[in-house]
């Protein structure tokens, strides 16, 4: 792989996101620094995905810049993504990993091992050869992680990956994520539920109509929220 | 062509010409398919995948073309391959080269409207993945083309099963010639007008059951490919 | 595995007509002719003596005399055999050929539904005949395609002072294709068609129809065959199409044209001269 310069500190200066006239983010600054895991918590339709997706550079800011390592374009193969569906390629569970491998440049030579060892650390490896599209929700969630974590990359987003598994599986990709923060990726995760965040997150933001309404370390972001916001998200209560 | 014989006994016996004719059907059908995947596949993929000035325009106009009524096609070759036109130099008017040309232009709309149809549908799916995963344009095309490939297969067999079953376009530019142009479907057309019938009608039975073994192999080829690649 | 199988299948058929274009690249002459000729099997006895004579294929292209001649003028024949005297040497005229030659002759018959609705079976007066065919209004199929045989339908006519333009009706049925085109039409709504001899001996779906009136002279009908102008077209063969033509004309092909029959019967008559017209 590429020796190439860090991507953090992921940096969003002022950034706004429109779509058509409907600001979905709004004057937005913050600084995502390697670490414990950031949870980027809100109701629905708070921006969360969007701002994932500006994280990855899937998408430009309306207003503003978003800078990694200081830099205007994110450098290839030091991000990696999960979605809330995995996209299976029509091809076996190792192809995919491969594929993944294929496309942040590694040589052929190195492939090989480095497909299996992701497979192996998200229990895999046995259904190396099984068509990809074949295999359950959760299962599918393990190869798009192990198809990310195969590149080494520096920073993972992930778009509430869980929501859709069973808790069983929800269970296990939990533990691979925290096995990945441990190994010193830096995760940034948006999720729906409140208990995952209690045991994963380092720190969170929590945000509200595209605004960041608050960031702290989780205990004290659970324990004393400071705005009224928060308190009544972390209670259950629907914030409008 | 032996008239008083029956079109089975024909094949029973192997009769040469019904061979040779069946033989250049099949490579004049399956070259033009074989032009419009090469032509029409990345085409087609092109439109899906890139924005340019005029590309609404074009999908339109392939969309219309598929519908292109062979004739018309055949005319404009004949008259683009004349000895007197353009390209008469060439001098492959009434040879299988002329009538390959002829069903590849009739071809290639099917298959790149339809490969943009899938692609484009399969993009919308792949997007976010793909470009997470920095591929490139080149690497799109090539990964979403591989991985529709079973919904181009039926692409693929919609575009056999109009060349199979043209007949102006290849009367026109092939010229029906006995031994060398002469195709299933003219020669059930030249049966008939000779008053042929149950010889033109045992032709037209061998010719389905031609087109219908190909697309039960290919059928069966895709079930099976499917099965291992999911 | 897939791509394997598309790629053997492709070159399959690239092999395949790859093989056919090979045997079309040397010895080869188009010649134009008419559909009649074509449909009577003339062709499919004589090419295959020439070709064991002199190894050349004579690839026919078949369409009526006007289309014939006009794929001449073009370029894209190097013979023309085609049986219209007058639009022959128009196109003689214009230069695209230099000589024409008599081959050989066959007669047309008047066919017609063996119920006889104009009542002209049996005369041997063509004229006549179409004339009452147009008194009683009684069906009647024409080629409609320049083709020879349409030119003597128009022929006949103008000679039973009928100015078939302004006479035509709904029983007169135009339908601008070939000789088995028309006689299938003819026998689907039984109606009175002019067909040469030899397409009608090979016709099979005569339905209710039957020769009705035959023997006229004026029912004579000439086939001529003409080189295309090599000075016209420098690619056309010159010299393998001049073959074709002096065998066409030599007394073995005289006698070969001679012996063509269909069910006993002789359908063409040779009458090649030494002169040219």
């Amino acid at each position: 792989m590429q020796d190439l310069s860090s991507d953090l500190p992921l940096t969003f200066q002022n950034v706004a996101l429109c779509a058509g006239a409907t600001k979905i983010l709004d004057r937005l600054s913050l600084a995502i620094t390697p670490g414990a895991p950031t949870f980027i918590v809100g109701p629905n339709g708070s921006g969360k995905t969007s701002l994932l997706r500006l994280c990855m550079g899937l998408v430009a800011p309306s207003e503003g810049s978003v800078r990694w390592g200081g830099r205007e374009a994110v450098g290839p193969g030091r991000l990696a993504m999960l979605f809330q569906r995995p996209v299976m390629l029509r091809r076996s569970v190792a192809a995919n990993v491969n594929y993944g491998l294929k496309q942040a440049g590694l040589p052929r030579s190195l492939r090989k091992a480095r497909m299996e060892e992701a497979l192996a650390r998200v229990g895999l490896l046995e259904l190396a050869d099984r068509p990809a599209r074949r295999l359950s929700g959760g299962e599918q969630q393990r190869v798009a992680l192990a198809r990310a974590l195969a590149r080494e990359p520096e920073l993972l987003l992930l778009d509430e990956p869980t929501a859709n598994l069973d808790p069983a599986a929800a269970r296990g990709l939990e533990e691979m994520v925290l096995m990945a923060a441990q190994s010193g990726v830096k995760i940034v995760m948006a999720s729906h539920d409140l208990g995952q965040v209690r045991r994963l997150a380092g720190e969170v933001m929590f945000l509200v109509r595209g605004r960041l309404c608050e960031r702290a370390g989780a205990a004290d972001f659970f324990d004393r929220p400071s705005t009224p916001e928060a308190a009544a998200f972390i209670r259950g209560d629907l914030v409008i | 062509m032996p008239d008083s014989l029956n079109a089975w006994q024909l094949i029973i016996s192997g009769d040469a010409a019904l061979y040779a004719i069946v033989r250049l059907s099949l490579a004049v059908s399956l070259s033009a398919v074989a032009i419009a995947v090469v032509v029409g596949l990345p085409l087609g993929a092109i439109l899906a995948l890139t924005q340019f000035r005029g590309r609404v325009a074009l999908m339109v106009l392939l969309n219309c073309f598929m519908g292109l009524p062979p004739v018309v096609v055949g005319l404009t070759v004949f008259l683009l391959l004349s000895r007197s036109g353009p390209l008469g130099v060439l001098g492959i008017l009434f040879t299988p080269l002329a009538m390959v040309i002829a069903q590849a232009l009739l071809v290639v709309p099917i298959i790149a409207a339809l490969t943009r149809q899938t692609v484009e549908d399969l993009w919308r799916e792949y997007r976010d993945e793909l470009t997470a995963m920095n591929v490139g344009p080149a690497g799109r095309m090539a990964t979403l083309l591989w991985d529709s490939r079973f919904s181009l297969i039926t692409a693929l067999l919609a575009g056999f099963g109009r060349a199979a079953a043209e007949v102006g376009t290849v009367m026109i530019v092939g010229g029906n010639i006995n031994g060398f142009t002469r195709t299933m479907t003219t020669t059930i057309t030249l049966e008939t007008s000779k008053g042929n019938l149950p010889l033109a009608m045992g032709l037209g039975l061998i010719l389905i059951a031609l087109i219908l073994v190909i697309n039960a192999a290919v059928w069966a080829v895709r079930a099976w490919s499917e099965q291992r690649a999911g | 595995m897939l791509s394997r199988l598309f790629f053997a299948l492709t070159a399959f058929a690239f092999l395949s007509f790859g093989s056919v274009a090979a045997i079309a690249r040397d010895q080869s002459i188009v010649v134009a002719s008419t559909t009649s000729t074509q449909d009577s099997g003339l062709f499919d006895y004589l090419l295959p003596i020439f070709k064991a004579q002199t190894g050349i294929d004579v690839k026919v292209i078949a369409q009526g005399t006007g289309q014939a001649l006009d794929t001449a003028r073009r370029g894209d024949a190097d013979v023309v055999f085609v049986h219209a005297k007058e639009q022959e040497l128009k196109f003689l005229e214009e230069g695209f050929a230099v000589k024409r030659y008599d081959v050989m002759y066959n007669d047309l018959v008047l066919i017609g539904p063996k119920s006889d609705p104009a009542g002209v079976k049996g005369t041997t007066n063509i004229t006549a005949a179409f004339d009452t065919i147009r008194i009683k209004k009684a069906r009647f199929v024409s080629r409609g395609d320049k083709s020879g045989t349409h030119s003597a339908e128009l022929r006949l006519w103008k000679e039973a002072g009928v100015d078939i333009d302004t006479a035509k009706g709904e029983w007169y049925r135009d339908i601008g294709q070939g000789m088995g085109a028309a006689l299938n039409t003819a026998g689907a709504m039984n109606a009175y068609v002019l067909s040469d001899r030899g397409t009608w001996l090979s016709f099979k779906n005569r339905g209710d129809l039957e020769i009705v009136v035959e023997g006229d002279k004026r029912l004579f009908n000439q086939y001529g065959v003409m080189l295309v102008n090599p000075d016209k077209f420098p690619t056309a063969k010159a010299d393998l199409g001049q073959s074709f033509i002096d065998y066409l004309v030599s007394a073995e092909g005289q006698k070969a044209i001679a012996n063509y029959q269909i069910d006993g019967q002789q359908l063409f008559f040779p009458n090649a001269s030494r002169d040219a017209s």
